[in-house]
């Protein structure tokens, strides 16, 4: 036997989040699509309360973040802790708690917001005791996550274990926080602050939701793969220690850019406007970062497929980052706030940024947790990214004109002080965007279904002899 | 002395830790260690493939 020197890792449970990673972003897509048909066709909700857009719009933005967002850094965490620190997971037994329980959570979001049960905050709506059930999973990965980097054989700790370290701790925070009630009964909670500090609160979790789950775990998914598909050492490791430093201490106070012009002291806006466009430095550090990681071996774009997944995830980063700054300033943020704008400007980051690299890092993932070198069809993903990238670009360019439009309209002032229009003629001006952004949505969608075609495919594909790879050269 | 000055200090005491890391982190003392971090990923022992999955299920077990 040759591999007597390597420690043997708990691939199980990297195994199981990464196929549910497929499974929950079909679902949660799936849910996307049909929203996004409602409000172009609302009898799509047939009359049934469950089918209403405002049950399943929470449904739709806790699958795709937190099922298959959240599976795919699960996944790649227990991943990359383990082969980064050459040490096997700190526990089985909790490892396969954070799994079956995170399935659990899942399960009970897809059945309760459905029925109506919501605390009524924006990514935070589960009701208190599915709450508790996610404190006490989060506490487990948590536990099995540090515990493997203190078992680390060498003194470094990489930087991805860094970026997934800082998202675990920080969600913690976050949702502790946040989610903080007082029950009235098993399914009924009212929040534990009031009026604008409940606001602020909220904010300052949905904000660093978006920093720390959809950016920071993002970021230490970038830092492994991205330096593993190219075959090269990420462009600085400098510059991502200060770009790591700056991201986490700049994240923190940008919430109040949500709460621009409502009841939040003025100071507290601006604060939030400051913080939201220095912190364009830090996210451009990471997204240089990663694109230079190519520098010099570019050739590999033209031919590895996934190697586009990852790096044009990147170039989403960076745009959505550039977008986001700039809505943070209150004179823009006074045209595109709640505007589709924001969700196209959502959707860039979502779609662009955490799809394509968690798709990019699943690519990677499937094969060799099934025995394979590589996925069933190359071919196939090939397809899937540029029928991707294609639903994205329809996507946000379609909420980019409809947003900018209906603010448009919004403000528009007749010479008498009245307003040119009503509400109900920028909707209908929104039609055919909104046309447009389902269409995207389902190109985005289908390049799921090839995913999983794929990886059905793979998963059932002849076992390879384990013979002469013990020492193969790396890439 | 009043709140605004702490928040003054504490603003430049932020400013001058953050100074203060970008000077630890490229200094020419430091620039092996990292260099050698980057190539973690890069200097696994093995291909990342779970071998438990191919033909014969019976390794994997072994260990440390």
């Amino acid at each position: 036997m040759t591999e007597t020197n390597t420690p043997s890792y708990n691939y199980t449970v990297v195994r199981q989040f990464a196929v549910m990673t497929v499974i929950w972003g079909i679902v949660g897509m799936a849910v996307g699509v049909l929203i996004a048909a409602q409000l172009l066709w609302p009898a799509l909700n047939f009359d049934i309360p469950w089918l209403t857009f405002s049950r399943l719009r929470p449904l739709h933005t806790n699958a795709v973040i937190f099922a298959f967002g959240g599976c795919a850094l699960m996944c790649t965490s227990f991943y990359v802790v383990q082969r980064t620190c050459q040490a096997r997971l700190f526990s089985d037994f909790l490892a396969s708690f954070v799994f079956w329980g995170w399935q659990l959570v899942i399960v009970l979001a897809a059945i309760s917001l459905p029925l109506g049960y919501t605390s009524g905050k924006e990514y935070a709506e589960l009701e208190w005791p599915i709450d508790i059930l996610i404190t006490l999973v989060w506490v487990a990965y948590a536990i099995v996550f540090f515990g493997t980097v203190m078992k680390r054989k060498s003194a470094h700790i990489y930087v991805a274990n860094w970026f997934y370290g800082a998202f675990i701790l920080t969600v913690a925070v976050l949702h502790l926080v946040n989610s903080a009630a007082v029950p009235l009964t098993l399914t009924k909670s009212y929040s534990a602050y009031a009026g604008a500090v409940d606001a602020m609160v909220q904010w300052w979790y949905g904000h660093n939701a978006v920093g720390f789950f959809l950016t920071a775990g993002f970021l230490g998914m970038m830092y492994y793969y991205v330096p593993k598909q190219a075959g090269r050492p990420v462009y600085s490791y400098r510059l991502s220690i200060v770009h790591f430093w700056a991201l986490i201490a700049v994240y923190m106070w940008a919430g109040p850019h949500h709460l621009h012009y409502t009841a939040l002291p003025d100071w507290a806006q601006s604060l939030g406007m400051i913080f939201s466009l220095i912190l364009l430095a830090p996210s451009w550090g990471g997204m240089i970062n990663g694109i230079m990681t190519l520098s010099g071996a570019w050739h590999k774009l033209r031919t590895d497929p996934i190697l586009k997944f990852l790096i044009v995830s990147l170039s989403f980063y960076g745009m959505s980052t550039f977008e986001g700054p700039m809505m943070a300033i209150k004179t823009v943020n006074a045209l595109s706030h709640y505007t589709e704008w924001t969700i196209g400007h959502v959707h860039s980051g979502a779609l662009g940024w955490v799809a394509f690299i968690s798709i990019g890092a699943m690519y990677y993932m499937l094969p060799r947790m099934f025995g394979q070198t590589q996925m069933y069809s190359i071919k196939l993903i090939n397809w899937h990214f540029w029928i991707a990238t294609v639903g994205v670009v329809l996507y946000i360019a379609a909420m980019w004109i409809a947003g900018v439009m209906e603010g448009l309209m919004w403000r528009a002032f007749n010479d008498d002080g009245t307003l040119t229009y009503s509400f109900v003629q920028s909707l209908e001006a929104k039609r055919p965007y909104y046309a447009i952004r389902l269409f995207g949505g389902f190109l985005f969608l289908g390049g799921m279904f090839l995913m999983a075609y794929n990886m059905f495919k793979t998963m059932s594909a002849p076992k390879q002899e384990k013979a002469s790879d013990a020492k193969p050269a790396i890439a | 002395m009043d709140i605004n000055d702490f928040r003054g200090i504490e603003t430049a005491l932020l400013l001058v830790l953050f100074i203060g890391l970008v000077i630890w982190v490229y200094s020419k003392k430091r620039k092996s260690t990292f260099e050698e971090a980057s190539q973690i990923p890069l200097n696994e022992e093995d291909d990342g493939i779970d071998h438990s999955m191919t033909s014969n299920r019976n390794n994997n077990t072994q260990g440390e």
